[in-house]
Protein backbone atom coordinates (compact mmCIF):
# COMPACT_ATOMS: atom_id res chain seq x y z
CA UNK A 1 0.00 0.00 0.00
CA UNK A 2 1.59 3.69 -1.40
CA UNK A 3 1.53 5.67 1.82
CA UNK A 4 0.52 8.77 -0.97
CA UNK A 5 -2.92 6.91 -0.73
CA UNK A 6 -5.86 8.15 1.28
CA UNK A 7 -5.62 4.48 2.97
CA UNK A 8 -1.74 4.18 3.32
CA UNK A 9 -1.79 7.93 4.80
CA UNK A 10 -4.20 6.97 7.07
CA UNK A 11 -2.32 3.59 8.59
CA UNK A 12 0.63 6.33 8.84
CA UNK A 13 -1.03 8.07 11.19
CA UNK A 14 -1.82 5.40 13.29
CA UNK A 15 1.95 3.74 13.04
CA UNK A 16 3.56 6.82 13.81
CA UNK A 17 2.59 6.99 17.53
CA UNK A 18 5.23 5.15 19.54
CA UNK A 19 4.46 1.48 20.84
CA UNK A 20 2.16 0.87 18.16
CA UNK A 21 3.68 -2.36 16.08
CA UNK A 22 0.96 -2.11 13.22
CA UNK A 23 -2.26 -0.83 11.74
CA UNK A 24 -4.61 -2.44 9.37
CA UNK A 25 -7.61 -1.85 6.96
CA UNK A 26 -10.13 -4.70 7.36
CA UNK A 27 -12.92 -5.55 5.29
CA UNK A 28 -15.73 -5.82 7.77
CA UNK A 29 -18.01 -7.95 5.94
CA UNK A 30 -15.22 -10.91 4.79
CA UNK A 31 -12.49 -10.31 7.73
CA UNK A 32 -9.60 -9.87 4.58
CA UNK A 33 -6.96 -7.34 5.02
CA UNK A 34 -7.37 -4.06 2.74
CA UNK A 35 -4.19 -2.37 3.70
CA UNK A 36 -1.63 -3.21 6.50
CA UNK A 37 1.33 -1.31 8.14
CA UNK A 38 2.55 -4.49 10.33
CA UNK A 39 5.98 -5.20 12.05
CA UNK A 40 7.27 -9.03 11.07
CA UNK A 41 5.95 -11.33 13.45
CA UNK A 42 2.50 -9.94 13.19
CA UNK A 43 0.23 -12.62 11.19
CA UNK A 44 -2.17 -10.25 9.59
CA UNK A 45 -4.90 -12.38 8.28
CA UNK A 46 -5.18 -14.04 11.34
CA UNK A 47 -5.69 -10.83 13.23
CA UNK A 48 -7.67 -9.21 10.72
CA UNK A 49 -10.46 -12.47 10.34
CA UNK A 50 -10.32 -12.65 14.31
CA UNK A 51 -10.99 -8.87 14.72
CA UNK A 52 -13.96 -8.87 12.21
CA UNK A 53 -15.43 -11.72 13.67
CA UNK A 54 -15.29 -10.35 16.90
CA UNK A 55 -16.61 -6.86 15.35
CA UNK A 56 -19.67 -8.78 14.11
CA UNK A 57 -20.11 -10.43 17.39
CA UNK A 58 -19.92 -7.33 19.72
CA UNK A 59 -22.14 -5.37 17.06
CA UNK A 60 -24.76 -7.49 18.04
CA UNK A 61 -24.32 -7.51 21.37
CA UNK A 62 -24.18 -4.12 21.74
CA UNK A 63 -27.16 -3.60 19.74
CA UNK A 64 -29.41 -6.33 21.50
CA UNK A 65 -28.40 -4.12 24.63
CA UNK A 66 -29.40 -1.09 23.41
CA UNK A 67 -26.82 1.03 22.91
CA UNK A 68 -26.28 1.11 19.32
CA UNK A 69 -23.51 0.30 17.26
CA UNK A 70 -19.60 0.58 18.82
CA UNK A 71 -17.12 3.21 17.83
CA UNK A 72 -14.33 1.90 19.63
CA UNK A 73 -12.60 -1.25 21.40
CA UNK A 74 -9.77 -1.62 22.72
CA UNK A 75 -8.73 -5.39 24.08
CA UNK A 76 -5.82 -5.08 26.67
CA UNK A 77 -3.69 -8.64 27.10
CA UNK A 78 -0.77 -9.34 29.09
CA UNK A 79 1.95 -8.09 26.25
CA UNK A 80 -0.47 -5.52 24.15
CA UNK A 81 -3.62 -4.78 23.23
CA UNK A 82 -5.92 -4.80 20.16
CA UNK A 83 -7.58 -1.37 19.08
CA UNK A 84 -10.00 -0.94 16.88
CA UNK A 85 -12.47 1.54 15.52
CA UNK A 86 -14.93 0.89 12.66
CA UNK A 87 -14.77 3.26 9.17
CA UNK A 88 -15.90 3.23 5.68
CA UNK A 89 -19.30 4.53 4.89
CA UNK A 90 -21.88 2.58 6.57
CA UNK A 91 -19.04 1.10 8.52
CA UNK A 92 -18.47 -1.41 6.39
CA UNK A 93 -14.21 -1.36 7.48
CA UNK A 94 -11.95 -1.62 10.37
CA UNK A 95 -9.58 0.18 11.46
CA UNK A 96 -6.99 -1.94 13.50
CA UNK A 97 -4.09 -1.37 15.69
CA UNK A 98 -2.08 -3.56 17.34
CA UNK A 99 0.19 -2.39 20.05
CA UNK A 100 2.56 -2.95 22.77
CA UNK A 101 1.27 -2.98 26.61
CA UNK A 102 2.57 0.40 27.33
CA UNK A 103 1.03 2.53 24.49
CA UNK A 104 -0.60 5.68 24.86
CA UNK A 105 -4.04 4.52 24.25
CA UNK A 106 -5.94 7.62 24.42
CA UNK A 107 -2.89 8.71 21.30
CA UNK A 108 -3.66 6.16 19.17
CA UNK A 109 -7.44 6.17 19.65
CA UNK A 110 -7.32 10.03 18.46
CA UNK A 111 -5.34 8.80 15.74
CA UNK A 112 -7.93 5.80 14.81
CA UNK A 113 -10.42 8.20 14.89
CA UNK A 114 -8.85 10.49 12.66
CA UNK A 115 -7.51 8.14 10.27
CA UNK A 116 -11.25 6.91 9.98
CA UNK A 117 -11.97 9.99 8.84
CA UNK A 118 -9.54 9.64 6.14
CA UNK A 119 -10.56 6.40 5.28
CA UNK A 120 -14.22 7.13 5.15
CA UNK B 1 -22.68 -30.02 13.26
CA UNK B 2 -21.71 -33.63 13.11
CA UNK B 3 -19.11 -34.71 10.70
CA UNK B 4 -19.47 -37.80 8.95
CA UNK B 5 -16.57 -39.97 7.09
CA UNK B 6 -15.85 -42.51 4.52
CA UNK B 7 -11.88 -42.36 5.73
CA UNK B 8 -11.62 -41.90 9.01
CA UNK B 9 -8.60 -40.18 9.59
CA UNK B 10 -10.08 -37.13 8.43
CA UNK B 11 -12.85 -37.06 10.83
CA UNK B 12 -10.93 -35.05 13.82
CA UNK B 13 -9.12 -32.55 11.32
CA UNK B 14 -12.53 -31.97 9.27
CA UNK B 15 -14.54 -31.73 13.14
CA UNK B 16 -12.18 -29.05 14.31
CA UNK B 17 -12.41 -27.02 11.13
CA UNK B 18 -16.14 -26.92 11.62
CA UNK B 19 -16.36 -25.51 14.63
CA UNK B 20 -13.30 -23.12 14.12
CA UNK B 21 -14.38 -21.84 11.08
CA UNK B 22 -17.99 -21.66 11.90
CA UNK B 23 -18.84 -23.37 8.59
CA UNK B 24 -22.81 -24.72 7.68
CA UNK B 25 -21.56 -26.82 4.96
CA UNK B 26 -18.49 -28.86 4.16
CA UNK B 27 -17.35 -32.03 1.54
CA UNK B 28 -14.12 -33.08 1.60
CA UNK B 29 -13.51 -34.86 -1.90
CA UNK B 30 -10.95 -36.04 -4.70
CA UNK B 31 -11.01 -34.70 -7.61
CA UNK B 32 -13.00 -37.00 -9.14
CA UNK B 33 -16.13 -36.02 -6.83
CA UNK B 34 -15.63 -38.86 -4.46
CA UNK B 35 -16.86 -37.72 -0.91
CA UNK B 36 -14.06 -38.64 2.07
CA UNK B 37 -16.20 -36.39 4.59
CA UNK B 38 -19.36 -34.35 5.19
CA UNK B 39 -20.49 -31.87 7.82
CA UNK B 40 -24.31 -29.82 7.69
CA UNK B 41 -25.62 -32.27 4.95
CA UNK B 42 -28.95 -34.29 5.47
CA UNK B 43 -29.83 -35.91 2.04
CA UNK B 44 -27.76 -37.99 0.21
CA UNK B 45 -28.84 -36.44 -2.51
CA UNK B 46 -27.23 -32.70 -2.04
CA UNK B 47 -23.94 -34.65 -1.26
CA UNK B 48 -23.84 -35.99 -4.77
CA UNK B 49 -25.08 -33.31 -6.51
CA UNK B 50 -22.82 -30.57 -4.49
CA UNK B 51 -19.46 -33.15 -4.86
CA UNK B 52 -20.06 -33.31 -8.72
CA UNK B 53 -20.78 -29.87 -8.89
CA UNK B 54 -17.54 -28.75 -7.09
CA UNK B 55 -15.56 -31.41 -8.58
CA UNK B 56 -16.81 -29.91 -11.90
CA UNK B 57 -15.90 -26.26 -10.98
CA UNK B 58 -12.48 -27.02 -9.73
CA UNK B 59 -12.03 -28.80 -13.46
CA UNK B 60 -13.01 -25.71 -14.79
CA UNK B 61 -10.89 -23.64 -12.99
CA UNK B 62 -7.47 -26.25 -13.14
CA UNK B 63 -8.38 -25.73 -17.47
CA UNK B 64 -9.03 -22.07 -16.95
CA UNK B 65 -5.32 -21.67 -15.44
CA UNK B 66 -4.12 -24.35 -18.07
CA UNK B 67 -5.09 -22.19 -20.40
CA UNK B 68 -3.29 -19.17 -19.04
CA UNK B 69 0.09 -21.28 -18.38
CA UNK B 70 -0.44 -20.93 -14.73
CA UNK B 71 -0.79 -23.71 -11.71
CA UNK B 72 -4.13 -24.43 -10.51
CA UNK B 73 -6.20 -21.97 -8.62
CA UNK B 74 -5.62 -22.45 -4.97
CA UNK B 75 -8.89 -20.90 -3.91
CA UNK B 76 -12.18 -20.33 -5.51
CA UNK B 77 -14.68 -17.90 -3.50
CA UNK B 78 -18.19 -17.20 -4.37
CA UNK B 79 -20.58 -14.72 -2.28
CA UNK B 80 -24.00 -14.01 -1.91
CA UNK B 81 -25.95 -11.92 0.12
CA UNK B 82 -26.24 -14.69 3.07
CA UNK B 83 -23.80 -17.02 1.71
CA UNK B 84 -20.36 -17.54 0.17
CA UNK B 85 -18.92 -20.71 -0.27
CA UNK B 86 -14.80 -21.37 -0.79
CA UNK B 87 -13.58 -23.94 -2.74
CA UNK B 88 -9.74 -25.50 -2.34
CA UNK B 89 -7.59 -28.06 -3.66
CA UNK B 90 -4.59 -29.14 -2.29
CA UNK B 91 -2.03 -32.37 -2.35
CA UNK B 92 -1.73 -35.07 0.65
CA UNK B 93 -0.47 -38.62 0.61
CA UNK B 94 -3.47 -39.35 -0.13
CA UNK B 95 -3.18 -37.34 -3.22
CA UNK B 96 -5.27 -34.63 -4.26
CA UNK B 97 -8.06 -33.43 -2.42
CA UNK B 98 -10.59 -30.54 -2.66
CA UNK B 99 -12.68 -28.81 0.28
CA UNK B 100 -16.07 -27.20 -0.63
CA UNK B 101 -17.24 -24.91 2.82
CA UNK B 102 -20.23 -23.27 2.69
CA UNK B 103 -20.83 -20.60 5.43
CA UNK B 104 -23.28 -17.78 6.57
CA UNK B 105 -21.91 -14.41 6.61
CA UNK B 106 -23.63 -13.64 9.70
CA UNK B 107 -21.74 -16.54 11.88
CA UNK B 108 -18.64 -16.58 9.36
CA UNK B 109 -16.44 -15.01 6.69
CA UNK B 110 -14.20 -15.73 3.60
CA UNK B 111 -11.14 -14.59 6.38
CA UNK B 112 -12.18 -17.01 8.96
CA UNK B 113 -13.02 -19.80 6.65
CA UNK B 114 -9.15 -18.96 4.59
CA UNK B 115 -7.80 -18.86 8.32
CA UNK B 116 -8.60 -22.10 9.35
CA UNK B 117 -8.33 -23.73 6.09
CA UNK B 118 -4.74 -23.62 6.46
CA UNK B 119 -4.40 -25.33 9.77
CA UNK B 120 -7.30 -28.03 8.36
CA UNK B 121 -4.52 -28.78 5.31
CA UNK B 122 -1.60 -29.24 8.04
CA UNK B 123 -3.61 -31.75 10.16
CA UNK B 124 -4.77 -33.70 7.04
CA UNK B 125 -1.48 -33.82 5.36
CA UNK B 126 -0.37 -34.88 8.92
CA UNK B 127 -3.17 -37.49 8.79
CA UNK B 128 -3.48 -39.07 5.60
CA UNK B 129 -2.12 -42.36 4.80
CA UNK B 130 0.13 -42.84 2.24
CA UNK B 131 -1.12 -43.24 -1.19
CA UNK B 132 -1.14 -47.11 -2.27
CA UNK B 133 -1.41 -49.10 -5.80
CA UNK B 134 -4.52 -47.48 -7.02
CA UNK B 135 -7.57 -50.59 -6.48
CA UNK B 136 -9.31 -51.23 -9.91
CA UNK B 137 -13.08 -50.67 -9.52
CA UNK B 138 -15.03 -52.98 -10.56
CA UNK B 139 -18.77 -53.02 -12.08
CA UNK B 140 -19.98 -55.36 -9.54
CA UNK B 141 -18.44 -53.66 -6.36
CA UNK B 142 -19.39 -50.44 -7.19
CA UNK B 143 -22.96 -49.94 -6.48
CA UNK B 144 -22.11 -51.82 -3.26
CA UNK B 145 -19.17 -49.42 -2.14
CA UNK B 146 -21.41 -46.55 -3.32
CA UNK B 147 -23.66 -47.77 -0.97
CA UNK B 148 -21.38 -48.36 2.11
CA UNK B 149 -20.12 -45.02 1.20
CA UNK B 150 -23.09 -43.15 1.66
CA UNK B 151 -23.87 -44.83 4.66
CA UNK B 152 -20.92 -43.72 6.53
CA UNK B 153 -21.84 -40.24 5.34
CA UNK B 154 -24.80 -40.37 7.01
CA UNK B 155 -24.66 -42.36 10.26
CA UNK B 156 -26.55 -45.25 8.88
Amino acid sequence: MSAASPMGRALDLITRVRGVRGAMVVSRADGLIVAEQLMEGIKGGAVAALASSLAGRLQRAMVSAGLGPSQFWHLQCDHGALLVVPAGAAATLLLVAVTEADVNVGLVRLELLRAAETAG
Amino acid sequence: MTVRAVETWTLEPLTTYVTEAGARLVLLMTPAGQVLAQSGFSRAVDVMAASALGAAIVASTNELARLMHQPPFAGLSHQGQRNGIFLSAFETDRGRLTVLVVYELDASSLGLVQLFLEQLVADLRAASPKAGAPKQVLAADFERELNDSLNSLFGR
